[in-house]
This record gives structure tokens, sequence and C-alpha cells, in this order.
């Protein structure tokens, strides 16, 4: 009987928290994704780096249940996100936190009110214990003393950092980061970097960072995906991905100018281009 | 040629798309359940689009009465008619001046900020984050604003028309010197009730309908840049005015065009 | 969700003159008071030719206003215009049996208007009678013709 219990439990914890299957998606004719395959492990950081403009934030949105996939699935926890009705998606999404790249407050809304929003609509705590946990959570990022503030008074760093302690408000099984280093000086990276790592450990959450901020990233990351052209071009630790001999993972990984990437856009041969007058508007 | 074809039809299944888009978006949102919270949501919205558009409706109808009157007056003196002034300023405000020319300004006041305002959560992201914490943005954002507005107009036309009738009273009786009494008597014994001041209610609930529905759709359903914005922004004023404008007729003909 | 006591009251403020307005609106400018007197009558009167009287046209009594015209319809029997009136019940059982109804005009261009004047009959109308003394409105055509042809013969 207790191996069964176990086995269960090993099971669970072993098996990937969320699965994408061979995913397409296409936006006008343009293709973003050509069957990407990921598996996000349980209570781990998994990154998923790519170049700017290769739809990590889509991708996202697709794990989210926002947008609809061409082809392929995904599946978290073992329920189809876009099977789902809106009601059991929404219900799902109450388990999920997404950190969004502008932070994405509630204009109208005080610091306090923005962390307390979730758990209003989704709890009948009373008041008196949501202040408690809307207390605790702005004091694990440190802006306890800013409840007052209203977004538009907030630097971007502590805007996102607000915004994490909404996306953690009712303790989610899983976290979504677009971009969070983006755009930030050192210092509030710095913070950055600690806050999801210290989350991560201390409420055993399993998290996505998307990025192309590889340093930060690499440092927290407990796996890695490189995306590329719509599809996983390298996964692997980030310890092996430092040593990878695949050219174009190597010139991201490095942020080497010029390689397999290349620096210019396509265009004809620069000579002819001068000399070529007739073609001039 | 052909090619031309094409893009006709093209542009009009575009055109037939985006209103099955609207179509749909307006049955989601409508339905929003009203709850304590909703109905304070909807408070500080008919607060925002219709207390705050309050002093531009009022100064616009005092300003038309003034001039329906003074022109009236011009025309009406020479048939030695100048005592159905009152009628003609009641009547042409009830009937027409008033649900249109407020549904206009309210759609330059309150449409656009509206558009622009949900605009401006979509391209910060607020309405899909809000989706990810399981809140629906139709019914959090969208009803409050949609009933708000059709709320809202209907009592700024009452103004537009209280004031507009006063305006006329001023400009009539106080400085061109028509009888008081003729004023008031003319104008009613030929407005009616359900007929005049009813069927220009009905006009103006039609239109702060169509016109908040245009405004948030607009700003739902934009390109979410801050250019995205602005021609969202610009399409919800040039397409309420029209549809204000092309109802209008549509209903003037239906009550008032003898078909009945 | 933080509550603006202002705002509130702005939004009851603002609700409140809506309501005044349509009140004003109902009173004032359409003449309608809250006492409207159920008591009416209902009379008939037939019109060789009605001219551009209108539904809800008034019917005055030595200028005094007593009543409504209700309803307009052709008599297929005699190929003239029915005219159904709606007057003030006080009225009923005053009117002679020999009361005229004449359409008149407001002004050289104004609305036309049914005037009624009594006669001497010792018997009265009661509700649903007809008038049978009318006279049809002026129609500027025919006066016209009249005055032309008043001309040439002389």
């Amino acid at each position: 009987m207790f191996d069964n219990f176990f086995d269960g439990r090993l099971e669970m914890t072993d098996s990937p928290f969320v699965v994408v299957e061979g995913l397409h998606f296409a936006r006008g004719e343009k293709d973003i994704f050509r069957g990407v395959e990921l598996q996000i492990p349980r209570g781990k950081i998994t990154a998923i780096l790519g170049p700017s403009g290769t739809g990590k934030t889509t991708l996202l949105k697709l794990i989210g249940g926002q947008l609809v996939p061409d082809a392929g699935r995904v599946t978290i926890e073992g329920e189809d996100v876009h099977a789902l009705s809106r009601k059991a998606l929404f219900r799902l999404r109450r388990r999920m936190g997404m950190l969004f790249q502008s932070g994405a407050l509630f204009s109208d809304l005080s610091v306090f009110e923005n962390v307390a929003f979730p758990l209003r609509v989704h709890t009948d705590l009373p008041e008196a214990m949501i202040r408690d946990v809307v207390l605790m959570k702005l004091e694990a990022v440190g802006l306890r003393g800013a409840r007052e503030l209203m977004p538009s008074e907030l630097s971007g760093g502590m805007a996102r950092r607000v915004a994490l302690a909404r996306a953690i408000a009712l303790d989610p099984e899983l976290i979504l980061y677009d971009e969070p280093f983006v755009g930030q000086d050192p210092i509030s990276k710095g913070v950055l970097v600690q806050l999801i790592k210290r989350l991560n450990d201390a409420l055993g959450l399993t998290a996505i960072v998307v990025s192309h901020d590889i340093k930060e990233t690499l440092s927290i990351a407990d796996y890695v995906y490189v995306i590329s052209d719509g599809r996983v071009m390298a996964h692997g630790t980030p310890d092996s991905l430092d040593v990878d001999e695949d050219p174009r993972v190597s010139q991201f990984v490095h942020g080497e100018p010029d390689g397999p990437v290349p620096f210019h856009y396509p265009a004809s041969d620069f000579f002819s281009d001068i000399l070529n007058m007739e073609k001039r508007p | 040629m052909i090619g031309r074809i094409v893009i006709l039809g093209r542009r009009g299944c575009e055109v037939l798309e985006a209103l099955g888009r609207a179509g749909q978006f307006l049955a989601q949102s409508a339905v929003g359940v009203p709850s304590r919270e909703g109905w304070y949501l909807w408070l500080r919205q008919v607060h925002f689009v219709g207390v705050l558009s309050l002093a531009i409706v009022l100064v616009s109808g005092l300003f038309i009465g003034m001039v329906l009157a003074l022109q009236g007056y011009t025309l009406l003196v020479d048939f030695g008619a100048e005592q159905a002034l009152g009628q003609m300023v009641a009547l042409s405000l009830l009937r027409e001046l008033s649900p249109v020319v407020a549904a206009l300004l309210f759609a330059g006041r309150a449409g656009s900020a509206l558009t622009a305002e949900i605009g401006l959560m979509k391209a910060t992201e607020q309405l899909t984050s809000m989706e990810m914490i399981g809140v629906d943005p139709l019914r959090r954002i969208v009803a409050p604003r949609l009933w708000a507005g059709f709320v809202a107009l209907p009592v700024l036309t009452i103004g537009f028309s209280v004031v507009g009738i006063y305006g006329g009273y001023l400009v009539g009786v106080e400085w061109l010197g028509v009888f008081e009494g003729s004023y008031w008597s003319n104008m009613q014994s030929s407005v009616d009730f359900i007929g005049d001041v009813g069927n220009g209610m009905v006009k103006s609930l039609v239109f702060a309908l169509v016109v908040t529905w245009i405004a948030v759709f607009q700003g739902y359903d934009l390109v979410p840049t801050s250019e995205g914005i602005s021609r969202a922004t610009t399409r919800t004023v040039v397409y309420s005015s029209l549809a204000v404008l092309g109802l209008d007729f549509v209903l003037t003909a239906l009550m008032f065009g003898g078909f009945s | 969700m933080k509550r603006s006591k202002t705002m509130e009251l702005g939004v009851g403020l603002f609700m409140l003159a809506g309501i005044l307005g349509l009140l004003f609106l109902g009173m004032r400018v359409s003449g309608m008071a809250f006492t409207t007197p159920d008591d009416t009558f209902r009379l008939e009167a037939n019109f060789a030719n009605i001219g551009s009287l209108k539904p809800r046209a008034r019917v005055t009594m030595a200028g005094v206003t007593v009543g409504r015209v209700t309803a307009i319809e052709l008599d297929t029997d005699w190929y003239d215009a029915r005219v159904v009136l709606e007057l003030n019940g006080e009225l009923e059982g005053e009117l002679s049996r020999d009361t005229t109804a004449a359409i008149l005009t407001a002004g050289l261009l104004g609305e036309q208007y049914i005037g009624l004047t009594v006669g001497g009959d010792p018997d009265t109308l009661a509700d649903g009678d007809t008038i049978r003394d009318t006279q049809s409105a002026m129609v500027l055509e025919e006066l016209i013709q009249q005055f032309v042809s008043n001309m040439v013969s002389d």
C-alpha cells in the first residue's frame, strides 16, 4: 500500500507540469511556430531563450490559453488548455500567475488594490485577511511601504515587482515570466533575479521565464530551451548550452554580432546597390 | 480590373468579419451579471461619461436653443406667426436636435475617451493580465462602460432639451419680446409627450447604444500601438457620427414619416 | 475598492436632474397634467372637405380649447370625411342638437382646427352623436376660383 502511495507521488512529481506538443501557429502569412515541443518540469525554473521576434510572448499566450494554436496541444497537468470551456479555462488560470513585460498594473487602482484584485475576485476572504495577505506579498517584493502609491508613480522596476506580488497573490502553481529583465537597470535586474529565484525556492513554484537576457536568465534557470525559426533549436541545462558546438546556439548564448543569424537584413550586393543609379527613386 | 474587384471583395469580407466580431462582442459583454462590485463599477462610469460630459452638453444646448429662437423669430415674424416660436423651438429640439447633437457631443467627449482608455489598457497588457488573473475583461471593463453610456446619454439628452428650450425662452421672450404666454401655450398645445418627447428618448437610447458600442469595440479591437490608438479614436468619432446621422434618418422616417 | 462619496453624490444628482428634466418636458413643455380629464365624451362630425386638418388638432368654442380631434377617416357611405372629436366631459348634455362645427384656420397659413358654435335647439347632443351642421375647410384654390369666376361674370 505504501509502495503504491510512493509510486503515485513519484509519478506526480516527475511528470512534467506543462507539455507542449507539435505546436504550430501562424499570424497572417507569417509562420511563428512550426512544431515546438517543450516539457516544463514541475517545481523548476525553465527558461525559454531566443532572439527578439521569435514569438516568445506568443508562446506564453498559447500556454495561457489566450491564443489558439493552428495545430498541436498544450497540456497543463494533463488538461488540454485549448479544449477547455471558457469557464474551465478561467478556473485553470487561477492556478497560474503571469508577469507581463510592462507590468500591466491596473492604472486606476492603487498598488494595494492591484495586489488585492485577484483575492477580491476569487476569494470571499474578510477585509482584514485580504489586508494581511496583500501586505505579506508586498513585503516579499520589498514594497510594503509603497502600497498607497498609484502605478503611474512607480518606476519601471517597482511596477514589475508589484506585478510580481500580484501574480503570486493567489499562490499559483505555475508562474509565467514574460521578459522580466528587459529595460531594467542593473540593480533592479539583480533584485528581480533574486526574487524569482527566492520565490521559486520558497514556494516550490513551477516557473517559465521567457527572455533574451542570457546572463541573468542562465544564472537562475534549471533547464533551458532555445527557440529560433519557429522551432526548438537546442535544449539542456545552462552548463551544457554554454559549451554547445552548434554555431547558432553559441552565437546566441555568447552574444556575437554576426554569425548564422546575419547582422544585415537581406539585401543585394552593397557595391552594385551603390553603383546602380537607375534603381534610385 | 479583376484585381480591383478582388480587393473590393476582400474589403467586403473584412467589413462583414468586423461586424460579426462586434456583434459577438456586444452579446458577450452585455450580459454581465450585476453584482455589488459591478454596480459600483457602473456608477463610476456613469460619473465619467455622464456627469463629466454634462457641462459641454448643457452649454451647447443653451446656445443651440438661443440660435434656434433667433433664426426662427426672423423667419416667423415675416408671417406674423412669431407666437409659434415656442412650438418651433421645442419641436425641433425634442424631435431632432437634442438626440442628435447630444449624441455627437457624447461621441466626441466620452466615446473617444472610452476608446483611448480601453485601447491603452490593451496596449499596456492590462486586459491580458486581467484575463490571466481569471477575470473576463468583457464583463469587468466593457460591460459597465456599455451600460453607463446607455443610461447617461438619454439623461444628457433630456438636459440638452430643457436647457435649449430655456435658451429659446431667453432669446425669444426676454430679448425679442414674444409674449411669454404664447411661447409656452403654443408649445404645450403642439408638443405631445409620447409622440415627441418619447420618440426623442427612443432615438437617444438607440444612439446611446450605438455610440458606446462603437467606442468600446474600437478600443477593444484596436492594434495596441500608439498609432493604433489614435486611429481607433478617430474611427470612433467618425463612425459614431455617421451612424448617428444615418440612424437618425431611418428612425425619423419610421416615427414621423407616416409609415405607421 | 475605494468609494468616493462625492462621485456617488454626483451620479445621484445627475440621475435626479434627468428625472426632473423629464418631468419638466412632460408638464411644462408638452402641457401634460397628472389629472388628465378622464371624463370626456365623443362626438362625430362629417365634413365634405377637411382641408389639412390633422388628428390631435384643437377643438374650440368661442376660442377656448374644449377638446381634440382623435380620429379622421373616410366615410364610405357618403364619401366624405368622418371626424371623431373628444370633448371635455363638462360639456356633455350641454351642446344643443343644432350645434355647428366649422374647420377654421389659425392665421392665414396656420394650422387648422375645429370651431363649435351652439344653436338654439332645446335637445342636446349625447356621447356618440353626430353633428349634422358642418362647414368644410376653406380651400385656397376654390376661393381663388370663385373670385376669378366672379370677376369674369361681372
